[in-house]
């Protein structure tokens, strides 16, 4: 896994970049995957809290919480490659451009998520809520990832055009640039991996806990 | 008529007349007090008259009139609406309520409650709005509808989210943090919309506005109907 | 989910291996009874103990952390929309609207859980609990005892088949306390009592006993 997330920083520097937007366009290879990746993970998040408040099993509790952690770095990520592209084509950080727009509300979701975690301390109401909220401010996404970009004009890059995005690039940025989503998704599912354990592990601590103090 | 039928039937009518009493309560109760209502006007009006002040007189960018008038009532609805479960929670009487209530009439009994509140300020602040900052409206129907789209679903959202917010250690300001990602969609299509009516141009995209903000009020009270029960009990 | 118990007892409370924990303690683990038809169960403990926790839980009002309790009538297991109509709850931390009236507030309750309303037996509930004629007075201008009355009265309107009482005579006087009673022996009869207390004239009326440490 780490091998792979390597290669893919030592291919992006071999190949130069295109000729419309310069080397700034090199970007794309980090932003596309990131937000790509900050949608999904809040996908599936919203997933495990409809299972959670299917099931009452606190294990989906956590994965949900796992991935919104990780969909939130990801986020982060995209939102600040993204400004920095805007920034190099178009003069500005940000300019409310709706896909701007968007992934800046998919943050705000998530850290709004994080504050109602943090403010209910009984484990059992925090997990029970904060699946509501997930799933509800997913109802809103589809909005803002389909509805706002059509209806109001967008400097976005892949919007306005039909999948030819992706067959204007030339085939050494597209290898590099499918390589990096594949990566990014790699990396990924690695780190909720090791996320996951660790909160069972945690969690498994605390039952161990709670068990040996009723004992005395 | 099937029995099936009748049965549904009366499920119906029961979960209409719970709704009434949930609403009926709080409108008897709002009427007494004026909790909600008279800090969710202070709000509004205050705003209103510090932003028209600065300007000393007349407003002519419709966009940034527009922005503001969503702005207020924002967080004016931020206020009022919380009333409907952080109340319940603070006084002790969310308990009985639990004890007693279905959780599908007590969401509409609050929303529609919230929802008449939010038209009451909105009936209140419009005019003062139009007149302090001299403005004109060029497509009448179309501000209108949009102002009662986007208070509804503002209601809608914030009904839900309050009770949400309500069983949090924080309650109040919470509200906040939690609406205005949820919310942002609604904020951005109303203030297109009003942009739109108040200017008169490109009339056109007055329809799409308005279908969107329907959609979105559509989807939200669905979504929040189904997930209610599981913020009502446990 | 019964438990797999079947000893052809229409109406009982179950409990079994129920546990309440707050992150890394305890408050009460392992509680298996049986709360039979026609009887009263006291729960008793120091402050702290979980009393009214294991209550709000039979309520469900609060999840538990293991086990489960279970109210079945009628040999069927009880829902959550059918135990509004079948537990009664009586508690410090519940109140009743203060902006309202006596009779509003009952009338509410009653609307709220689809029942139909009869000013009449509002009347005469008013005047069991002994707040006759105060019926139009808001709650309010209760003092302390009126409203654990009036709480009576509304835990009492819809003839529920349980009632939940966490420390039944507070803010009551020695007539109040007869009134409790009288309607703990009553609710003994048609259906069962589960209450929560610490003094030693309401432990009394328990025919089980729990104890919580």
């Amino acid at each position: 896994m780490s091998a792979v997330v390597v290669a893919s920083f030592l291919y992006v520097p071999a190949i130069p970049g295109f000729g419309a937007t310069g080397e700034t366009a090199r970007i794309i290879v980090y932003h596309v995957p990131a937000a790509w990746l900050a949608v999904l993970a809040y996908l599936v998040a919203t997933i495990y809290s409809v299972a959670y408040l299917l099931s009452r099993d606190f294990g989906h509790d956590r994965r949900a919480l796992v991935h919104a952690e990780l969909g939130t770095v990801f986020c982060i990520l995209a939102t600040v490659t993204g400004a920095i592209w805007s920034r190099a084509a178009w003069g500005m950080y940000w300019n409310w451009d709706p896909r701007q727009t968007s992934i800046a509300v998919l943050l705000l979701i998530y850290a709004a998520y994080f504050v109602l975690r943090s403010t209910i301390s009984d484990v059992a109401r925090r997990a029970r809520l904060s699946a509501v909220y997930a799933i509800l401010a997913f109802v809103t996404v589809p909005f803002l990832v389909f509805v706002v970009p059509r209806t109001f004009p967008s400097l976005h890059p892949d919007l306005g055009a039909d999948g030819s995005r992706v067959s204007a690039m030339s085939p050494e940025v597209l290898v590099v640039f499918v390589a990096s989503l594949i990566c990014f998704t790699g990396l990924y599912f690695w780190l909720q991996n090791i996320q996951i354990r660790l909160h069972d592990l945690e969690a498994r601590r605390l039952l161990e806990r709670r068990n040996t103090s009723w004992g005395s | 008529m099937s029995l099936r039928k009748l049965n549904l039937g009366t499920k119906a009518l029961s979960w209409y007349s719970k709704c009434v009493a949930v609403l009926q309560k709080d409108l008897r109760l709002e009427f007494r007090t004026r909790y909600a209502y008279s800090s969710l006007i202070m709000f509004a009006v205050t705003t209103l008259v510090a932003i028209s002040f600065s300007l000393a007189g007349g407003m002519t960018d419709t966009d940034i009139a527009a922005a503001l008038l969503w702005i207020i009532f924002f967080f004016s609805a931020m206020t009022g609406v919380s009333r409907a479960f952080v109340l319940e929670e603070e006084t002790g009487t969310a308990i009985a309520l639990k004890m007693a209530a279905d959780p599908a009439p007590v969401f509409l009994g609050k929303f529609l409650f919230n929802a008449a509140l939010l038209m009451s300020m909105a009936f209140l602040v419009v005019p003062l709005y139009l007149v302090m900052f001299n403005l004109s409206v060029a497509i009448v129907g179309g501000f209108l509808l949009t102002v009662l789209l986007g208070v509804v679903g503002l209601a809608a959202a914030g009904t839900i989210l309050s009770a949400i917010a309500a069983q949090s250690a924080v309650k109040g300001s919470l509200l906040t943090v939690l609406s205005l990602p949820i919310v942002l969609p609604l904020l951005i299509g109303a203030t297109s919309a009003t942009r739109t009516a108040l200017s008169g141009s490109n009339p056109d995209s007055m329809a799409i506005y308005i279908a969107m903000l329907i959609f979105y009020n559509g989807s939200v009270l669905a979504a929040s109907l189904l997930l209610f029960e599981y913020v009502w009990h446990e | 989910m019964c438990g797999g118990r079947s000893d052809g007892v229409a109406n009982r409370i179950e409990v079994q291996g129920l546990g309440k924990a707050y992150n890394d303690r305890w408050l009460f683990r392992d509680l298996d009874i049986i709360i039979p038809d026609n009887s009263v169960m006291a729960v008793q403990g120091p402050n702290g103990s979980g009393k009214t926790t294991l209550l709000y839980i039979l309520c469900g009002l609060v999840a538990a952390s293991s086990g489960y309790i279970n109210i079945v009538l009628e040999d069927r297991e009880v829902t959550q929309a059918q135990k509004r109509m079948q537990l009664g709850l009586v508690s410090p931390e519940l109140r009743l609207y203060e902006g309202l009236s006596a009779v509003e507030n009952l009338e509410f309750f009653c609307a709220v859980r689809g029942l139909p309303f009869s000013l009449l037996r509002a009347r005469e509930l008013l005047e069991f609990v002994g707040l006759a004629k105060r019926g139009r007075d808001f709650v309010g201008n209760f003092s302390s005892g009126m409203k654990q009355r009036l709480k009576y009265a509304c835990a009492l309107w819809h003839r529920p088949h349980i009632l939940v009482l966490d420390e039944p005579t507070s803010h009551l006087d020695e007539k109040g306390a007869q009134l409790v009673e009288q309607i703990i022996l009553e609710q003994r009869r048609r259906g069962m009592v589960v209450l929560a207390t610490n003094e030693p004239a309401e432990v009394k009326f328990g025919d089980q006993s729990l104890v919580l440490v």
